[in-house]
């Protein structure tokens, strides 16, 4: 193909242009002509195309997503907000913390080994950009029926490929979740959360300030791997039949990430740079645009200077490349030559590949003819912004009308046979399987990982500092009411923090859905969007940044509303927290909270095939006061386990078995009483001269608290029901390997 | 007393590495793969990671580094080495200890808290221990399965050289559930499992992983 200059653009108006092939509407081609004032070239429609996709240009949420500002609670803690590549949090002791999850959904359907670990790569670029060392990864996952043929193809590709580069970057995985349902089907949810830390000084922004200032490309050479990864593949629902899309997948190389992390660090405590940008979705064209449109947006790049794994690239494609682990930095000239020394220590490639300039335009040229002259804001943070139609979808009457009909256990033999049921259901069984292939403890802070309420890693070695960090969503709550089902995983994710004795401080999301362009997705996304902005103002936990992944969907079958929220917390002195288990006899157990009828998007209802009914209304004054309640008790609490997921059965089932020390438990409505899923409680174990102080503070914070129970044995006793921990334990570890071999 | 911990490019475990040796009563010196000297160091440790991407073989290409040729001059001449992990599967690439590790048995990447038996307590790294002494350290890695010719396996245990064994179940198919392994002359020390993540139990499973660093100490102390 021609090189398309713009002179030639201006000279051929009237080319036809495959801007719907590249995933751009009709109207959106039009403005691109008007901001323009001619036709783009073929460099510039790919650069829109990319940065305008949804992926990039959130242009179907950011008129929800605007709540998360204008309800933004007070908070003395956010030190970066929303927009930058992660927000950042003050921890107090110079420390500043930043973290975030992103999506890699679509391509981890097509190829789960890559798809998975060039999702990890991302997140993590994205951390080392704000100018942090990342300390720990975590990793929410979704997918279809656990016996279903195809996820046993996706999900051992998807485990391999977080663990893959994960481990290999050296960044213990400290959680995650391991969730089935069929409509994640042809959708799994590879959701990807990095935690760094820095100091406040070192806090680094994408821009580009200072004419006469080199922007400087580094890490990998460009491949023609993941080409429109985000417009392609990221924007669209998946059609039933239709190509693989595989050359869309981006590959990824974990050890040049781990040099390019080493390298950066080394530049960064040098403070060798204005301004820095990863490449990850939309490749150059998001690192120069999003660089030139943060600073004082002039800036010149000579694209035949950046270095190609594939020489016969096109300037169209280098600028859609995704190739993994590159970095774009600004330098003054002054220390380019230092910066080149350390990449040359690490055999890091690097190249000069322009300069930022007086004015307002980027402008890329292709061995010295104009191929890009456009105003990068038009490109980067000025896209389009849709309105959508939202309307209530009528399932949510239908579903809300009707209650939940399950068989409820009575007697011993019933009752014993539910809580196997539920130890051995995929959703709550042993997810060993999965985490032993992670490393947890490579940089030797990790304090608590799975299966912990909270992943918990050391900051400081000498003060004992630490963050913790929880991921969660109930989707089967955010179905019936999306916003309460925000808000209960916003409690939910708060609550394992304070379990361990940590102060809940700041918020990230990843909010998946299924297409932005049918009403009443939209609708599910702007009631959950709702719920996690009003939950946040409620409880003052600011959200710091996040990320949107619609189109997850195949054909007219949507995913269930996913939010996935992520709460980072401080723990002042990580040798104090409570962990969620006990490992000796004679303690008595407590439950925190009130336990009523909550069956509605129980684990129990949907092991019976079961989604009716109403979700429990968040009370999260209520969650707070308990929350408060947590971090005063944790200075004498033995053990502290949140219950979420499969009620007091499960979490009877994960403390018993997580030391291999039973408990004798006696419930006065055995059945409600372990199925039910009523928010806001906790297991609490502690010794018995203590149990006195802890209904104190009960009443201090309005609490109900119940005696459950004494641990010790080799069972778990409930009531008449005598169930061995080997029995018990035989359950709960046996399904995965028995599905996954 | 001064140890060597090495970073070759991708290592990973070198800062836990070296916060173990100082645990351990010693000082530590960091080494780069490219170092031309070993900066007057009593000993090294080659930590774990991924050193160049595991690329070709796990350890093939790091036995090539400027600084390795260093350390086999210094090992002939008796300066005690422990590779970790990765550092063992180096040590094996550079010859200074015989077999090599391959692929876990399931194929897949174990991380796991693991029981194993100190079996040689003469080496400068496992005094501290007594022998048949029972310990837990975390295993992790992908190519942990030691594995040599009949007659390199009656060498090694004919010569009392195996260190350290998995007690019960094999997790990776190594031969005679061999964990560690040391040379002819018993300076230079592999081992799969990391006892750098054993020095607390705050951060580890046990804090029985630093009975190498306190071995260490005393071995040059001696």
């Amino acid at each position: 193909m021609a090189l398309d200059t713009i002179l030639i653009a201006e000279s051929t108006p009237d080319t036809v242009q495959p801007f719907a092939e590249l995933g751009l509407k009709a109207d959106e081609y039009a403005r691109i002509k008007e901001i323009l004032g001619r036709r783009p070239t073929s460099s510039e429609l790919a650069m829109y195309s990319v940065m305008w996709s949804e992926h990039c240009s959130y242009k179907s949420s950011k008129v929800h997503l605007k709540q998360f500002g204008e309800k933004a609670p007070k908070s003395d803690a956010l030190l970066v907000g929303i927009g930058e590549n992660a927000g950042v949090v003050d921890v107090g002791q110079g420390y500043a913390v930043t973290f975030k999850i992103e999506s890699h959904n679509h391509p981890s359907f097509i190829e789960p080994y890559q798809g998975a670990a060039t999702g990890i790569g991302g997140i993590v670029r994205d951390i080392l950009t704000m100018g942090a060392r990342p300390i720990a990864v975590m990793d929410p996952l979704r997918f279809g029926p656990a016996d279903a043929p195809d996820t046993r193809r996706v999900l051992p590709g998807i485990v391999a490929g977080v663990g893959g580069y994960g481990n290999c970057l050296g960044l213990p995985n400290i959680g995650g979740e391991v969730v089935f349902d069929e409509t994640y089907i042809g959708n799994p949810l590879v959701n990807a959360l990095c935690v760094g830390v820095m100091k406040h000084s070192d806090i680094k922004l994408a821009k580009a300030a200072g004419a006469g200032n080199l922007v400087v490309l580094y890490g990998a050479k460009t491949g023609g791997d993941g080409i429109g990864g985000v417009s392609v593949l990221a924007s669209e629902t998946f059609g039933a039949g239709g190509s693989t899309k595989r050359p869309s997948v981006q590959v990824g190389d974990p050890f040049v990430e781990k040099v390019l992390i080493e390298c950066s660090l080394e530049i960064f405590a040098e403070d060798l740079v204005i301004g820095i940008q990863d490449l990850g979705g939309a490749g150059l064209s998001c690192a120069t645009s999003e660089l030139a449109s943060g600073g004082s947006g002039g800036m010149k790049v000579a694209l035949d200077k950046v270095p190609l794994r594939d020489p016969s690239l096109s300037p169209e494609e280098i600028l859609m490349s995704e190739s993994q682990e590159r970095m774009c930095a600004i330098v003054e000239p002054s220390k380019i030559e230092r910066f080149l020394e350390i990449c040359k220590k690490w055999d890091v490639t690097v190249t000069v590949i322009g300069e930022v300039t007086d004015g307002n335009r980027l402008e890329i040229t292709w061995n010295g003819e104009v191929i890009v002259n456009v105003p990068p804001r038009t490109v980067a943070h000025e896209g389009p912004v849709y309105n959508r139609p939202l309307a209530q979808p009528a399932y949510i009457d239908q579903v809300n009308s009707q209650k939940v009909n399950v068989p409820m256990p009575s007697g011993a033999s019933e009752i014993k046979a539910a809580v196997l049921k539920l130890a051995g259901a995929p959703n709550l069984a042993d997810k060993s399987w999965v985490t032993t292939q992670y490393d947890k403890y490579v940089q030797g802070n990790t304090i608590q990982a799975q299966p912990d309420d909270s992943g918990m890693v050391r900051l400081d070695e000498t003060t004992h500092l630490g963050v913790a960090i929880s991921t969660d969503a109930n989707a089967n709550w955010s179905y019936l009411n999306p916003y309460q089902g925000a808000k209960l995983a916003l409690a939910e994710a708060a609550r394992n923090i304070a379990t361990a004795g940590a102060r809940p401080l700041a918020v990230t999301n990843c909010l998946n859905f299924g297409s932005p362009e049918d009403p009443g997705v939209m609708w599910q996304f702007a009631e959950s969007v709702r719920g996690l902005a009003d939950g946040c103002l409620e409880m003052g936990l600011p959200v710091t940044g996040g990320n949107v992944s619609f189109y997850n969907q195949t054909g007219s079958v949507a995913i269930l509303p996913t939010p996935v929220i992520g709460v980072l917390g401080v723990i002042q002195d990580v040798r104090k927290r409570t962990p969620m288990s006990y490992k000796t006899g004679g303690l008595e157990l407590l439950l925190l909270g009130e336990t009523k009828e909550d069956l509605a998007g129980s684990e129990w209802a949907f092991l019976h095939g079961q989604r009716v009914g109403q979700s429990p209304d968040a009370d999260l004054a209520r969650e707070m006061r308990l929350i408060e309640l947590l971090l005063e008790g944790n200075a004498f609490f033995t053990a502290a386990h949140d219950l979420s997921q499969g009620g007091l059965s499960a979490g009877l089932t994960e403390m018993v078995l997580r030391h291999n020390v039973g408990a004798t438990i006696s419930l006065s409505h055995p059945a409600v009483d372990l199925l039910s899923e009523t928010p806001g409680r906790v297991i609490v174990a502690i010794d018995a001269s203590k149990v006195s102080q802890l209904q104190a503070l009960a009443t201090k914070y309005s609490i109900a608290i119940s005696k459950l129970g004494t641990t010790g044995g080799d069972s778990l006793t409930i009531n008449d029901c005598l169930i061995s921990l080997d029995e018990l334990r035989t359950v709960h570890t046996s399904t995965f390997p028995r599905l996954f071999g | 007393m001064r140890v060597g911990v090495i970073t070759f490019p991708g290592t990973l475990d070198d800062r836990d590495a070296a916060r173990a040796v100082v645990a351990g009563g010693s000082e530590t010196v960091s080494l780069w793969h490219a170092d031309a000297d070993l900066k007057g160091v009593d000993a090294v440790i080659l930590p774990g990671g991924f050193s160049y991407g595991d690329y070709l073989r796990c350890g093939a290409i790091s036995r090539f580094a400027p600084v390795m040729s260093l350390v086999i001059e210094a090992a002939g001449k008796g300066m005690p080495v422990l590779g970790i992990c990765n550092g063992f599967q180096v040590l094996c690439e550079s010859h200074l200890l015989p077999g090599a590790l391959t692929r876990n048995s399931d194929l897949h990447f174990l991380c796991r808290d693991q029981e194993i038996e100190i079996v040689n307590n003469t080496t400068p790294w496992t005094t501290s221990y007594k022998p048949g002494e029972k310990i837990v350290i975390p295993l992790k890695n992908g190519e942990g399965s030691f594995q040599c010719d009949d007659t390199t396996l009656a060498e090694l245990e004919g010569e009392g050289r195996v260190i350290a064994r998995y007690v019960g179940q094999n997790p990776n198919g190594s031969r005679n559930l061999i964990a560690g392994i040391t040379n002819a002359r018993g300076n230079v020390v592999g081992l799969m499992p990391h006892p750098e993540h054993a020095i607390d139990e705050l951060t580890g499973p046990s804090a029985q992983g630093l009975g190498f660093f306190t071995s260490i100490l005393n071995a040059m102390v001696k």
